[in-house]
């Protein structure tokens, strides 16, 4: 039930954001200071995502195969490669990485 | 993904663009991005999501990296609203688009609420990129129904795919959330800025994560903004860098998004 209320005000407030850009009048928002803030939020939230996500276990950080994925994605990123090979990269290696006992 | 320096392009060049080729670079995009659902429903499988749960948040909250998150941290055992907050947070982004594509597409009133739900990373770059209204249209429209119709499919599948594929850490499919964040943050990182920003966040979270319940270290992180940006302006040499690129390194201890 927690899952369905999560999801619930995740569709209302990502709806809400896209339909205020849309909707606000012109100008409204557009003042320097807005923009650099909306620019820097996604920055951090993703920085942080990534970390929690590749280190994270419970409450506890862990170094395990995750990593070793996450550093292959950051090589496919480092020579361009699409997204599909990015992710695909990550996935592959820490399989790999796990099938050797890491 | 977004490759955020075409964003910075000016439109209204001059070049003529044909609709086919607008079209064609928007199927292309949407195509890409569109099967990228196959991992999000992978992802949202092992996170312990149902069918109908992933498949709500694919037709609803459509705007993959805050579905990535969501999913993300309710693994992680965190409560709902922490949860939500932390997507919803991410997804804020997309009203800094339609910003952007208001004054570009100028959508009829009426129009506005069933486009909105197209205002993602992927619309927003193909739409901007494009010199003409026209263009804009036409590429905001293929790339939002394309996108919208392969990546709801291909979480259903990816669903249903990983439950034959049995246990997903086995196959490495935790490291896909993490590496969709990456391929967003890359490109975000041009000045010293977005550096500062992302290594200040990287910090928090790692400090906040045994001390914190799980998914507020996250919400944390975003105090870095106003942390850097503070620090930033009491360093009058470097105010007002976030559109310059800079080659000296930043100075931070986890780097792992440095691309």
């Amino acid at each position: 039930m927690s899952t369905w209320i999560a999801i619930g005000l995740t569709a209302l407030g990502t709806y809400f954001v896209k339909l205020l850009g849309l909707s606000v009048p012109e100008g409204a928002l557009e003042r320097p200071r807005v923009r650099q803030l909306a620019a820097l939020l996604p920055v951090a939230l993703l920085a942080a995502l990534t970390t929690v996500q590749t280190f994270g276990e419970g409450t506890s950080l862990v170094l395990d195969a995750r990593a070793a994925g996450l550093a292959a994605a950051g090589l496919a990123l480092v020579l361009r490669a699409p997204f599909l090979v990015v992710v695909g990269a990550a996935v592959l290696v820490t399989a790999g990485a796990r099938a050797f006992g890491w | 993904m977004p490759d955020r320096t075409l964003l910075r392009t000016p439109s209204g060049s001059g070049r003529a663009v044909s609709d086919a080729g607008v079209v064609r670079d928007a199927l292309g995009v949407g195509v890409a991005v569109g099967v990228s659902g196959f991992a999000f429903g992978i992802t949202a499988a092992g996170s312990g999501i149902s069918l109908a749960q992933a498949a709500v948040l694919s037709l609803l909250v459509f705007t993959g990296a805050s579905q990535f998150a969501l999913v993300g941290a309710l693994a992680a055992g965190g409560n709902p609203l922490t949860a939500a907050a932390g997507a919803f947070f991410l997804g804020t982004r997309n009203a800094f688009y339609g910003l952007q594509l208001a004054q570009v597409l100028r959508l009829p009133r009426r129009m506005r609420p069933v486009a909105a739900h197209g205002v993602i990373d992927e619309t927003s770059l193909v739409a901007l990129a494009q010199p003409d209204r026209r263009s804009a249209r036409i590429g905001f429209a293929v790339t939002g129904v394309t996108i919208y119709a392969l990546w709801n499919l291909t979480t259903v599948l990816g669903v249903l795919g990983a439950s034959a594929l049995g246990d997903p850490e086995a196959w490495g499919i935790d490291a896909a959330g993490p590496a969709v964040f990456l391929a967003l943050l890359a490109p975000m990182l041009r000045s010293r800025t977005e550096r500062a920003v992302a290594a200040t966040a990287v910090l928090l979270v790692l400090a906040g994560q045994p001390l914190l319940p799980a998914g507020v270290p996250v919400l944390v992180a975003v105090l870095a903004v106003p942390v850097t940006l503070a620090l930033r302006e009491r360093a009058p040499r470097t105010v007002g860098t976030a559109d310059r690129e800079e080659a000296a390194p930043p100075s931070g201890g986890e780097r792992e998004e440095e691309s």
